[in-house]
């Protein structure tokens, strides 16, 4: 599945052991909650990059005690139609700090990137279908936004104070 | 009226541009309909069962003559020469085809119009008091508070997958004519023991299957914070609404499951954090909205009466067009003028295009260039001088305007049920026509008094039958129609959601039903009284031997 991050197609270097499966022994590793739970030491013992694979239903009271552990959380859309990681997006990034990876993963388009990126989620894993030049056009079909958020573009109401300030 | 200054325009013509490009890969093949689907839903284009229908954005249902003129251009080349006005202040084309809808939206760009967010799991389009700026009972004009919510809620990157629509109305006047309490978030605006102008919250009202009356939960929220505490509001409902049955996805159940109280707690815990570093709006942007809503150049005219008087009582209908289609307005010798767009045995909300030219010029030359759609599926012109009511009613008469009964039996509220809609589960529009021909002696109307009548045309509630004084529910059974009664509903301060009053009707019985129910409450009325009320005092008891009586 091809990995787009920072505008351009990237190798990924992360693993995803299954629930039950064996961990790598070297490398980077993603987790799910209930994983990491269960062998948080062992994980932590580890002098790799550790990560999370959540979903809408996981409760970020589980993640943020350790949020500094994490340069990868990576949540899978079961549908494009979930919306809770978009919260959960810019919980992290505005309230908790967050500055590693935030990827999407699962049921995502083209037509969702813009909202996904606006929101803080800076790698969008993606089917083969899509091409990078989609993305790029995607991300730059809308250029004003009403929102302040996390998105280094600046909001319409900052333009237009900037706007004020120079009449 | 608010007016786009260039980033908006950059904004809606950036946004059509996406669409065209979208609906380009649909007719490719490049996008499935199932992927599609949510595409052109944010835009306002439903498949209905006969064609593709465009629903357009009529922000808080405010407009100018310009606008309605594009309307009528677009209902002329795009559609069948008429469109309708729904409940939710907005208007709808019904027989658009996929390929040409990009060009309607590039139309509607051209007059600051737009589809967006008329459709699908996203903060739909607000809605407010049809009169906000010119109510005589007015706090503070509603628009500006809708005009702040509809920036901030345009493609919100947060709230575009929510569990399920939802949608807000916000009312600045005494008397709610924004049906506040059948929305998701209703807000009303009000002066506290300060003197500080603020909101009071309600939250989780709603209609469809499990009719909700929303709780408040915040009593007063100073009106600067308010995006701030919307934003806390839409995060808890995001996270937590139901996403596993789409019946219960609405943010009615989770007050309801949850209880408002606990809710409420919620949203505060949220909003405390979320207002830290929240950037609320400056004050210039502030400044820069409200410039937009200032009162017009109305005319400091003490109330002259220039033959007023002597029209109104030369000619009958003129007088009952003003004593039911005139309202009081804050500035002496004006007065706000309601167009009813139930003519008898007419389709409700429906206009065509002639109309709505005429409605535009009256616009323009009488009421400063000013229209407002109505929760009732009217217009309005809001700034009439009163010495021009006489011209202006002539004119209306002369296009099958002046239909005087807002406020009356006839005046009814129906969606376009199964003669457009695939949800539908009976007609609609055709019990509305019986009704009102039915009732359609006017004088016979004035005497049953103010009555609000609601027709839907399936257990979604588009009509609003829940909140009507008569409700009308079309259900199947049996592969034949027939028609559920639900009395006492209102959608007003006291709102109110209707009481099923026994088995359904047939369609040929259902006119003869509501006649039942009338003369009921005409035999047992006390003088004076409305007829919610007297169903208030009464209670079912009556209504139900009468209309069961001979069954
Ligand atoms: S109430 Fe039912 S029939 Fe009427 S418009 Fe809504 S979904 Fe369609």
């Amino acid at each position: 599945m091809p990995l787009i991050k920072n505008g351009a197609i990237t190798d990924d270097p992360w693993q995803f052991p299954a629930e039950d499966g064996p961990m790598p022994e070297t490398g980077s590793v993603a987790v799910s909650l209930t994983q990491w739970q269960r062998e948080k030491a062992v994980l932590l013992a580890r002098s790799t990059p550790l990560g999370l694979l959540l979903t809408g239903n996981d409760s970020l009271d589980n993640i943020v005690p350790n949020i500094t552990a994490y340069d990868l959380i990576a949540f899978v859309f079961p549908t494009f139609q979930d919306g809770r990681p978009y919260s959960m997006a810019r919980l992290l990034r505005e309230r908790y700090g967050y500055t590693g990876e935030l990827r999407a993963t699962g049921d995502v388009s083209r037509d969702q990137f813009l909202f996904m990126y606006r929101c803080g989620f800076d790698a969008f894993a993606v089917s083969a279908g899509n091409v990078i030049e989609d993305w790029l056009r995607a991300v730059s079909e809308i250029s004003i936004w009403y929102q302040p958020t996390n998105d280094p573009r600046s909001a319409l109401t900052t333009l237009r104070h900037k706007l004020h300030a120079l009449e | 009226m608010y007016r786009y200054d260039e980033f908006d325009q950059t904004f809606v013509r950036q946004r059509v541009a996406q669409f065209r490009d979208q609906v380009a890969r649909r007719l490719s093949g490049d996008l499935s309909e199932e992927e599609f689907k949510p595409l052109r839903l944010m835009n306002g284009l439903y498949l209905q069962l006969h064609a593709y229908m465009l629903r357009v954005a009529i922000p808080y249902g405010t407009f100018c003559s310009r606008q309605m003129r594009q309307l009528a251009d677009i209902s002329r080349h795009y559609d069948r020469g008429y469109g309708h006005f729904t409940t939710r202040q907005n208007i709808q084309f019904n027989w658009v085809k996929l390929d040409e809808v990009p060009d309607i939206l590039a139309a509607l760009a051209e007059v600051e119009m737009h589809a967006i967010q008329t459709s699908g799991n996203c903060i739909r389009n607000v809605t407010a008091d049809p009169f906000a700026g010119a109510a005589a009972d007015e706090i503070e004009d509603a628009r500006i508070w809708c005009e702040i919510i509809r920036q901030w809620s345009t493609l919100h990157p947060e709230f575009s997958f929510l569990p399920r629509k939802f949608k807000i109305s916000v009312n600045g006047a005494i008397e709610d004519r924004a049906a506040l309490r059948v929305h998701d978030i209703g807000l009303q605006l009000k002066q506290n023991d300060t003197g500080e102008i603020g909101f009071e919250v309600m939250v989780g009202g709603g209609q469809g299957r499990t009719p909700m009356i929303a709780k408040s939960i915040r009593s007063f929220l100073p009106k600067e914070e308010l995006l701030s505490y919307l934003e806390s509001i839409l995060r808890v409902y995001n996270l937590l609404g139901r996403r596993d049955n789409k019946y219960k996805a609405r943010i009615k159940i989770l007050v309801h499951d949850l209880g408002a109280e606990t809710l409420a707690n919620m949203v505060e815990r949220e909003w405390q954090q979320l207002r830290e570093g929240y950037v609320n709006l400056p004050d210039s942007e502030l400044a820069r909205i409200a410039c937009y809503f200032a009162p017009p150049d109305l005319e400091d005219a003490a109330e002259t009466d220039n033959g007023l008087d002597r029209a109104r009582r030369a000619n009958g209908q003129f007088e009952s067009w003003l004593e039911h289609n005139v309202n009081a307005h804050k500035q002496p010798g004006y007065a706000i003028v309601t167009i009813s767009l139930k003519p008898e045995g007419g389709v409700p909300g429906d206009i065509d295009a002639d109309q709505m030219e005429v409605v535009a010029d009256l616009a323009q030359r009488f009421s400063h260039d000013e229209l407002r759609a109505t929760y009732q599926q009217n217009l309005v012109l809001p700034h009439v001088r009163k010495r021009d009511l006489h011209v202006v009613w002539r004119l209306l008469a002369a296009h099958g305007l002046s239909t005087a009964n807002h406020g009356l039996i006839s005046d009814i509220i129906a969606c376009p049920g199964m003669d457009y809609c695939s949800l539908a589960t009976a007609r609609s529009i055709p019990v509305a026509q019986s009704i009102s021909q039915r009732f359609n002696d006017l004088t016979r109307q004035k005497n049953i008094g103010d009555l609000r009548l609601n027709i839907s045309g399936c257990i979604n509630a588009c009509g609003h039958h829940h909140v009507g004084h008569i409700g009308i529910l079309g259900l199947e059974k049996n592969g034949a129609e027939n028609y559920q009664i639900t009395l006492g509903g209102r959608s007003d301060r006291s709102a109110a959601i209707g009481e099923i009053i026994g088995p359904a009707f047939s369609a040929e019985k259902i006119a003869d039903a509501v006649e039942t129910v009338i003369d009921t409450y005409l035999d047992l009325r006390q003088p004076g009284e409305r007829f919610v009320d007297a169903y208030a005092r009464l209670g079912r008891g009556p209504f139900k031997e009468r209309l069961y009586a001979t069954h």
